[in-house]
Formats: structure tokens, sequence, C-alpha cells
């Protein structure tokens, strides 16, 4: 189906369930119950899920085909973001516009840095692309303020001229009428489920993109990039001049985070510098590791992990700890509640660390190998009737 | 000490909202059944209280949800009531919000406007918040400010120092308790006059990001209005950490006078390092040379230790105030925690105690109904004396700090000491001052 | 004239600093082959090293002060240090003081303990990893040693100060032949610039003149080969990751008077570090170095205002700019070796 494989046209659906059925999945705990501090199917939360699965997808198509380590994905990031905005403050708040000059201004960006960056490999080029994103963040922060409106990020203002604006436009970002931030409740019973359309904005992209990723990946050109990973130098003595098919795939990749950035300014159209530090750059690394560089969801599952942790955890404070622990005895329940303190809240910076440790310890091709490893010890426990296809090792994808 | 009087009208109104709140239909509750974004149907309102709890300013941030946590326990009857007993108005009760238990969420800023922002959206899409309260920066209040506009909900900004907050950026929905940087100038400058003359040379490190650049501006129009001289204004890059290449050329420069336009990281470090190379022990045209940070804060001169002694700055408020409301404050902050209350602390207390006090005055949780209650609003009694929240620009006007390193503290709390209390009038100015021209309050917005 | 003697001074200053965490960095990439993301962590810990001292010494009893009252109304209490009580308030005072140097006496047992932890309990099992799983369990440490401190001493930063005795500045530029007053600088800069010449002289003398640094130089260049003669280079190694951790801990403690310690500095000192090892070179130990002092320098000079008139905010990314530069000119750095880290 669509040109793909029976096993990827598989992934993809499963994929596309997934994202559809996401409001629902998102929220298996009911609204006013304790659990419910565990629920994600909130619109801000589901559409960061997407919009930073796009990021990922988008990496992995570089890192995971060629191995060439980029540590300045988060500049092409902010620049998208950038260019929707400056859309939103000259033409509408229509979110097209915005979208497609997102995805133009971070490719081109990224033709100027992957074409100087790609000259060196390895740790060179990791560096290399580091410095430019450093460097941009920095700008962007303070000297190019007027450009970027610096530390407090660039916004819409009622002043802005929005040359296409029509009369009765809504003032909020919109598909030609249809508000981002319009959503549907769903209650059913004690469930509440939120159907927004900003996040099945972004989750259709988000299929789109993964399915032209598939496509990379089974394409030649993929296969191309996946020797330049595993023999570069052999590569090279074939005649082969691997440097253009590497700069396409940094240039698809940096396309692909600008249409996040834009999808992130088209969902709160807000474009703040700290979008472009290393630390965001740092971040789509660490999600494209943790879910397994190289497989077609790792990169989603990694970014849906660390957004989940930020998040979630991070608002899990000791009143709420109290109040789960709270049928315990008096003694118990403080020494639980101080342990587990040290863990959500103010301390949710070391439960991903832990996580990151643990994962990349025990779980070597990250997320998708836990999954794998389960998926393998179900089949085993449901009998030795099939093992043919337990025996073949199955690559990771 | 006053005693609180649980009203039979205030407990009756909190039943029948319960009921009506149990009455509704709970399948198929389209979005549209609320009047405004988060219309609490419920016994019970929720609050947010967003601040940084990870990366620098993770102290300042949990200190101020310390005493957010504290305003709640006030709010709804526990506790020895704080600041209730000594706030002008006297609409609150002890039962709550309009009868509804208050309730609140917390999360984490990162001081980084995006993070923040997302947090602020979960609290008001998944936890329901009507009011979000806290943040220890100035561009992640203006985007968070922002973003409450759009969603309908009230902000209060918590430590915000930047001329911006309540002036190009300012938002109907948005409210600002801390002082800004042209009070700060208009603070500080009678006070330097006196201390150290009119005819002063000042060199200015300022740190290259909104906040230093208005933070700067209104040094330089409060100096040199005592007929001072502005040798020379240098950005430096923010986290710089090192602040030595740029200190040491203030040494040959003529200028006798040092001014950090630091705040956080920043001002430890690079006060630290301006002690360190002796400016403070040189006599330049024949004045000593002195060090002014024209922003304080508890925590920040924790960090720079020693280096404060005899410095000049000012703040918005101090636990070692001597009025009724600062004393009820320190006291029940201090046996609940073990330590005084920092001023950012203070900020976040007194603004949800004057939030629910507008919702109870206004009579409705509808924020353009909150908005009207709290424009123009004046108050006594909780901490620096009359305050006005000015309709036209929604910053809060009453008297600002002039501080000093103390020389010999006794106790890690008292290494700053109160100068003088610049009273409001004199850091009073008009709405379209060109430092807070160009902005727009807008309408309100309730919302869905 | 007396401007730009500051300036070199204050680039050698900033450079020490680079040069000791890139030194420590590049031993482990090096020796080890690992991309360490917990080096800045390193860093850190022994600039906590530093306060623990500071803490320990501080170590006080309470005492009532019935004639001042506490923030509540209570009765003042008052921590006296024992050292104070014990030696009189002056020389306890003094002594105190002195906690940042003390500490290179417990920093140097602790960082190598830490390094030698590390290194058996987790990098041992990395070396054979791919590098970005290296880098994403290393960050991971990374956060949560942060995390761990930030339990400890909190996220504020924490004052340490230099002894009295090394506390003010003295007027350099007396002994340049300057005229008195133009060019003061702070005494314990120098001391810290002496001290990294020292650490980093005492590191290359090791390698360089003791057996054992000459069988890890050959395990640097072929580990195989040394393997094979069987010398047990695995052991060398663990101790070189020792060794390296206890350089970046003390680059830390002597650190602390210049920049008090928070928790999070070992984060902002890492992508730093990790632009200086690259531009001296992958593998190369007199690479690091040089490039360490190098953007030092070049830092502290475009931080001038005649250099920021001219190019507005180049001080904030002058580093990276003289990175790209490099790594355009000189594909393997300063004195890299070709082949390391290059795929």
């Amino acid at each position: 189906m669509l040109g793909i494989g029976k096993r990827d046209t598989t992934i993809l659906l499963v994929v596309a369930f997934m994202a559809l059925a996401a409001p629902i999945i998102l929220n298996p705990f009911p609204a006013n119950s304790a659990m419910a501090q565990f629920n994600a199917g909130y619109p801000d939360l589901m559409q960061r899920f997407v919009i930073f699965g796009i990021f990922a997808i988008g990496f992995n198509i570089l890192f995971g085909l060629t191995g060439y380590l980029s540590f300045g994905h988060a500049a092409f990031l902010g620049a998208g973001s950038y260019a929707a905005v400056w859309m939103f403050k000259l033409l509408s708040f229509n979110v097209i516009p915005a979208v497609l000059l997102s995805i133009v201004v971070a490719a081109l960006f990224s033709v100027l840095i992957g074409f100087i960056s790609l000259r060196r490999s390895g740790i060179y080029f990791s560096i290399l692309t580091l410095a430019f994103a450093q460097m941009s963040y920095n700008l962007a922060y303070s000297v190019l303020t007027p450009l970027t409106n610096g530390e407090t990020g660039l916004q819409v203002y009622t002043s802005d001229p929005q040359y296409l604006r029509g009369e009765g436009d809504p003032i909020v970002t919109h598909l030609f009428g249809l508000e981002m931030r319009a959503k549907e409740t769903l209650e059913l019973g004690p469930w509440a489920f939120d159907f927004s359309v900003g996040y099945y904005f972004c989750a259709i992209l988000m299929l789109i993109s993964f399915y032209i990723s598939i496509r990379i990946f089974r394409s030649p050109f993929g296969l191309m990039l996946r020797a330049v990973k595993s023999n570069n130098h052999r590569l090279s003595y074939t005649g082969l001049n691997s440097r253009p098919y590497a700069l396409t795939a940094f240039i698809i990749s940096g396309a692909y985070a600008g249409l996040a950035g834009g999808l992130l300014a088209a969902m709160d159209p807000l474009a703040g510098a700290e979008r472009m530090q290393w630390t965001a750059s740092g971040e789509v690394v660490l999600m494209t590791i943790l879910g397994g560089a190289g497989t077609l969801i790792g990169p989603v599952l990694g970014a849906g992990f660390i957004k989940y942790c930020e998040n979630i955890f991070s608002k899990i404070n000791e009143n709420v700890l109290h109040s789960w622990f709270a049928a315990l005895p008096d003694g118990l329940e403080t020494g639980l509640v101080w342990v587990a303190s040290k863990f959500v809240g103010e301390g949710w910076h070391l439960t991903l660390g832990l996580m990151f440790m643990l994962v990349v310890i025990f779980l070597p091709g990250g997320l998708v190998e836990g999954g794998q490893r389960i998926g393998r010890a179900l089949r085993r426990r449901r009998g030795q009737d099939e093992p043919g296809r337990s025996a073949a090792k199955e690559p990771a994808e | 000490m006053t005693t609180r009087n649980f009203t039979r009208r205030g407990v009756m109104k909190s039943t029948a909202v319960t009921a009506g709140g149990l009455a509704l239909p709970t399948i198929f509750t389209g979005s549209s059944a609320a009047a405004f974004t988060n219309e609490p149907t419920g016994s019970t309102v929720t609050l947010g209280f967003n601040v940084p709890q990870t990366g620098a300013y993770a102290e300042e941030g949990l200190d101020e949800l310390r005493a957010q946590q504290l305003a709640v326990e006030h709010l709804n009857g526990e506790g020895d009531g704080g600041m209730l007993n000594t706030f002008s108005s006297k609409v609150l009760d002890g039962t709550g919000i309009m009868g509804k238990r208050v309730e609140f969420v917390t999360g984490d800023t990162q001081t980084k406007s995006d993070v923040a922002r997302a947090t602020a959206q979960s609290m008001i899409q998944k936890d329901g918040a009507v009011m979000i309260n806290g943040g220890s920066s100035s561009g992640v209040a203006i985007a968070v400010q922002g973003l409450c506009q759009e969603a309908g909900v009230i902000f209060m900004a918590g430590l915000t120092h930047s001329n911006d907050t309540t002036g190009k950026d300012k938002k109907r929905n948005g409210f600002r308790h801390f002082f800004n940087g042209y009070m700060s100038g208009a603070a500080l400058g009678p006070v330097l006059e006196q201390a150290y003359g009119n005819e002063r040379r000042a060199y200015h490190l300022t740190a290259d990001y909104t906040w230093g650049w208005t933070q700067e501006e209104s040094m330089i129009a409060a100096t040199e209005a005592l007929g001072w001289e502005t040798v020379e204004t240098v950005l430096t890059p923010v986290g710089a950490g090192d602040f030595s290449s740029y200190i040491a050329p203030v040494m040959n420069s003529g200028a006798d006078v040092l001014i950090l336009n630091h705040y956080g990281g920043d001002m430890v470090n690079s006060l630290t390092q301006a002690v360190q190379f002796g400016l403070r022990d040189r006599q330049v045209n024949g004045n000593n040379f002195e060090i002014i940070v024209p922003l304080y804060s508890e925590l920040m001169a924790a960090g720079a230790g020693e280096a404060i002694k005899g410095v000049y700055g000012s703040m918005n408020w101090n636990w070692q105030l001597q009025d009724e409301g600062t004393a009820a404050f320190t006291r029940s902050f201090g046996e609940k925690y073990g330590f005084p209350p920092s001023g950012s602390a203070h900020t976040c207390y007194v603004q949800t105690l004057l939030y629910a006090d507008a919702v109870t005055r206004a009579g409705s949780f509808n924020p353009c109904a909150v908005v009207e209650a709290l424009e123009g609003f004046e108050f006594d009694g909780m901490g620096n004396g009359p305050t006005l929240y000015r309709a036209e620009d929604h910053q809060c006007f009453k008297d600002v700090l002039v501080m000093k390193g103390a020389e010999n503290p006794t106790t890690p709390f008292d290494n700053l000491e109160i100068v003088e209390v610049t009273p409001v009038e004199q850091v009073m100015y008009e709405p379209d001052h060109p430092m807070f021209a160009g902005g727009d309050l807008g309408e309100c917005n309730p919302g869905e | 004239m007396d401007a730009i003697i500051l300036q070199i001074l204050n680039g050698l200053d900033k450079g020490s600093a680079y040069a000791l965490i890139a030194l420590g960095l590049t031993l482990i990439f090096g020796t080890l082959g690992v991309v360490n993301f917990a080096h800045g962590a390193l860093f850190m810990i022994g600039a906590f090293c530093a306060v623990t001292v500071q803490r320990l010494m501080q170590l006080s009893h309470t005492e009532i002060d019935e004639s001042r009252t506490d923030f509540l109304g209570n009765p003042l209490q008052v921590e006296v240090p024992y050292l104070e009580s014990w030696f009189g308030p002056e020389l306890g005072q003094a002594l105190i003081s002195w906690s940042v140097p003390l500490a290179i006496l417990l920093a140097i047992p602790v960082m190598m303990l830490v390094g030698w932890i590390m290194e058996r309990g987790l990098i041992q099992h990395f070396y054979k990893r791919p590098h970005a799983d290296q880098i994403l369990v290393t960050f991971g440490l990374a956060i949560v040693l942060q995390e761990i401190i930030r339990q400890f001493y909190g996220a504020n930063p924490i004052p340490t100060p230099a002894p009295d005795a090394l506390r003010g500045s003295v007027d350099f530029g007396v002994w340049l032949g300057f005229g008195p007053g133009v060019i003061f600088y702070p005494v314990w800069r120098f001391v810290y610039f002496l001290f990294s010449l020292l650490i980093i002289g005492g590191v290359f003398a090791f390698l360089q003149f003791t057996t054992f640094g000459m069988v890890v130089r050959a395990g640097m260049a072929d580990r195989e080969t040394v393997g094979l003669l069987g010398i047990d280079i695995d052991k060398r190694f663990t101790l070189m990751f020792g060794i390296a951790a206890a350089v970046a801990g003390l680059a830390g403690v002597m650190y602390t008077p210049i920049l008090s310690p928070n928790y999070h500095m070992g984060m902002d000192f890492l992508v730093l570090s990790f632009v200086v090892v690259v531009v001296g070179g992958m593998g190369s130990l007199p690479g690091a170095v040089l490039s360490g002092f190098l953007l030092g320098i070049v830092q502290s000079f475009a931080s001038m205002n005649e250099v920021k008139a001219i190019l507005p905010g180049i001080d904030q990314i002058i580093i990276y700019l003289v990175a790209i530069i490099i790594l355009l000119t000189r594909p393997r750095g300063l004195l890299g070796r070709r082949g390391v880290m290059e795929e």
C-alpha cells in the first residue's frame, strides 16, 4: 500500500491509529481521580508530542541513516519558529503560509550550515554544527533582538500590519478560519477527552512526515545514506562522492526541524530564543538515541517519553504526593513522600537522568529494543509453534 | 489581631454553588457551556503556581512556591491567617474563595519562555486553573502574560522587574505587584546623591537582554538627573561566568562608580569579581570607588557573601519592614519554614490574596470582573503601606526600599539593611512615560 | 597598552580553567576513546569539595544571645564555629578562610575515587558501544550527579572566598614599569594561573618520564599491541580516568573564589570544554592546553569595548567563530591526529 512494504504499512497504520486516537489513549484515567495526574491527553502536550516527534523523525534521517551526529539542529527549529511568527506578524494568522515559509527558511539555513559543516566528519562535524547553533542562539538572544525580540520571544502584537488579514478573521492562529485552539470535549461518565483542531493538524502533518521518512529509509537514496554510515571510506574508493548525499539528508532533516518549529509557532505564536540553545539540540539527540536511533518509530517514542517527563513529572508536588499516600500511617506516609519528592516536582531532572542511564545500559537499542524484547517474550510464552519467526533476529524497525 | 468572621452568607453561597455544580449533566457537555475559561463549577477552585524549580533561579522559585502554599492555607482558614488579619479589605473570611476551597497545581518554568508557556498551558487546559501566579524573570512573565491574555485567565506576574511587563507588553488580564526598573532608579537617585554627591562618573555593565537594557536606561536617567556623567555602558553576555575581561577596563576608564545591571548568578559573579579586582579599595577623582547593584534579592545577596557589604541597591519588599502586615506575614512564614520570606515570596503571597479578594469583591471568577475589581484598587496592610493597582497599566504603586549590604550581619538573614523607604509619590510616573510607551492593555478576555 | 596587558592576564586566567578541563577530557578521550559528557560534572564536584571543606571548617555550636532577637522575636541563636571557640575569633576566622586551598587535600582522593567508581562501574561497559550511547549514558550521569549535589547544597550559588591573605589585588603594573595603580590584578587569579601550570606540567611530566606514563602513551597510540605485549593496559587506563577526574576536580576547587559554585556550573562548562578539546585536536594533550589558552585570550580581547564598538555582540560568539575557522582551515584542529573520532 502507498508504495511501501507490508511491514512498513503495518507500522504506519499503527502509528496513524495511535496518533489519531491519542486524545483517548493518553487519557486513561477519569478526570477527577488521583491518577489523572498522569493523563497526558490535553491539547498542548499532545501537540508537543507530535511536533517533537516530527523533529526527531527528521533528525533520525540524518543521524540514524548517515551517522552524522549534529549538535545544532535546534538552530533550524528556532529559525522555523521565527519565520512562522514573522508570517503571522506580516500576513495573517493563517498557518499555511507560516508553516510553508518555516520549512523553506530552515531548509535554506541548513544548506548554509550543512555545506560548511559536512566538510568535516565525526566529532569535528558535531562541534561545527554546535558552534553554528550556539552562535545563532547567542545572537538571537541579544544583538538580533529587533528581529527576534530577544529574551522575551517574538510575538504578535495588535499593532502588527498583518496585510492579508480579512475583516472577520480570527485573531488567533487558524486554518482558513478554523481556529487552532478550537476543541471539542467528549465527556463519558468520569472521563473527559479533548479533541483539538490544532492537535489533529499537527498529527496529520506528523503522519505525512513519517510516511516520507519511511519512503526515504526504503529508497535507493536511503541505502546510499546507510552506506555513508557503514563505511564512508570504501564508498569514496568506489569513486562516489558521498557528500552530496549527506548534504541532502542534512537539508531534509533541517526542513523537518523547520516544520516542527513552524508548528510550535502555529500552535502558540511565540518563538523564544532558547529554542536554539544547545540544550534543545541535545534534547533531540537524546530523544533519538533514547527511542532507538536508526529505527523508524524510535525517535517518536523518545520524543514522547522526554516531553512526558518534562510536563507530567515536573508537576507532581508534595501536596499531590501526600494525597496519594494519605491512606498510609503517618510516619510511613512522610517517609514515602520524602523519598518520592526527590524524583518528581523540582527533582524531575533526577528521574530523567536515571532513565537515560537505565535505558542505555539495559536496552542498547533504545526503547524500541525494549518493545521488541517484550514482544519476543510474549511470543515465546505463546508456545513454540512459530519457531521460524522468533529465531530470525528482526531488524530494529 | 482580628478574628475572622465566618459569615452565614458565605457558607450558604458555597453550598448553593456546590449543589449547582453537581447538578450539571456530565455526559457530552461541550466546552461552550462555561461562560469563561475554566469557570469553577465544583466545590473547589484551582490556582496555578508557575515558578522555576530547576535551573539558576530554582531557589527563588521554591521560595515563591512556599509563600503561595502559605497563602492557600490562609485562604482556606488554616494557619494563623497571616496578612488576612492586616489587609484593609475584609471580604476574605477563611472559607476559600467565595466558599470554594482553594486548591493549587505547580509547574516548573525552567526560566524559559517556551517551557513556562507549556506548563501554564497544561495548568489551564488540564487542571482547569483560573489564575496563573509566579515566575522569576521578565521574559517569562511577558510570555506567560501573553498566553493568559489569549486563554482568558488572570495572570499575576511574580518577580519581573523589566519596564516592559507593564509597559510595551502590558496586557489587560495581567497584573504586576513587583516594582520595576524605573522605580529602582527613581528610588536610588536621592540616596545616591546624598551618599556620593553630584559629581560622579558612572560605568555600566549590563546584562545583554531586555531586562538589562531597561534597567540600564532607568539608571542612566536617574543618575544623569543628579548630574552624574555616564562614562561607558558595556553589554555582557548572560551567564558569562567570568566577568574579568569586562571589569578590568573599568579601572583606568576614569569612572568612580560601577553600576552592575545584572541579576541572579551574573550579579553574584560580577559583584564578587569586581570586589576581587580591588575596585572598592581604589580612589578615583578623589572619591572612593563605589559599586551599585540596582536590583537586590535576598538569595543573590547570600550568594555574593561578603562582597555586598556597603553596596547600595533597591528592593520591592523586605521582611525587616516594621509595619503590621509585614510582621504578620514574616511570622507565619517564619514559623512554618524556619527562615524569613524573600521579596519574591512576598510578591507571590500578596498576589494570591489580592486575587482572592478581587474575586470575592467582584462576586465572580470571570476574569473581566476580576480585572475590573483590581483596576484602580487601593489597599493597605500588605507591607509597603498604602498601595494602588493602577488601572491604566496594571502596575502596582507602593513604597520602594533602598537597601545596603550590612557591614556586620549577625544572622544569614540580615545581610541587607533598609536604608530608606522611598515614598510612593517619588517613584510614580505617568502611564505614557517614554520608557513605558508603545503598549496597549487591550480588552479583557474571559476566554471560551 | 595597560588595557592589553590586562586582557592578556584575563585571557591566561580564563585559559587556565579551559586548559585544565580540556586536559582531563582529552586524557579520557585519548586513552579510553570515551566521549565523557559527565566531565563538566566532575569539575562541579571538585568545586563542591571546596564547599564541603568550608562547611566542615565552619561546623559550629549555637550560643544564645539574650540581648538580641531573631526575625521571629525569639532570643538570637548565634552560630559560633568550633574553630573560633578553640583558637579565638581572629585565628579561627583566618583558618576558616583557608578552606579553599585546604580542599585540595580532600579533592584529590575524592575525585580519584569518583573517577575509579565511574570507570569501573559504568564507563568500562561502554568502550565497545557507539559514541552516541556513551553520550547518552554520561549525560544521564551528569544530570544525576548535579541533582544529587543540589539535594545537599541547594540551587543558589555559594560564596567561597579566597584566603584573606590572597584576597586582594596587587599592583602588577609597577613590576612591568608602569606607574602605580595602573594595572591591578587579583592575587587569586595569579595563584590560579600558576596552579594550572603546575598541574599541566605535572601531568605531562608524569606521562613523559614515568614507565607508567610511557605505557599509557603507547596504549593511546595502539592499544591492541600493548595488550599483546602482556601488559594489563586496562588497569592503567582506570587509573588514568581517576587522574583525569582529579585534574577536573582540582580545576573546580581552585576556581571557586572566582566563580561562586552552583549545581549547574558543570553543564555551563560542558559545551565550552568540548569546543576547546576539538579545536585543540582530538587526542592531543598539548593541543588541548594550547587551545584552552588561545580561546581564553581571544575571548578576553573580543570583550574589549573597542572591539565591541566595531562588531557588537562579538564577545558572545567569538569562541564558536574561532572554532569554525580553525576547523575549516585545519581539518583535525590545531594538533589533532588522523583518524581519532573522525568516524
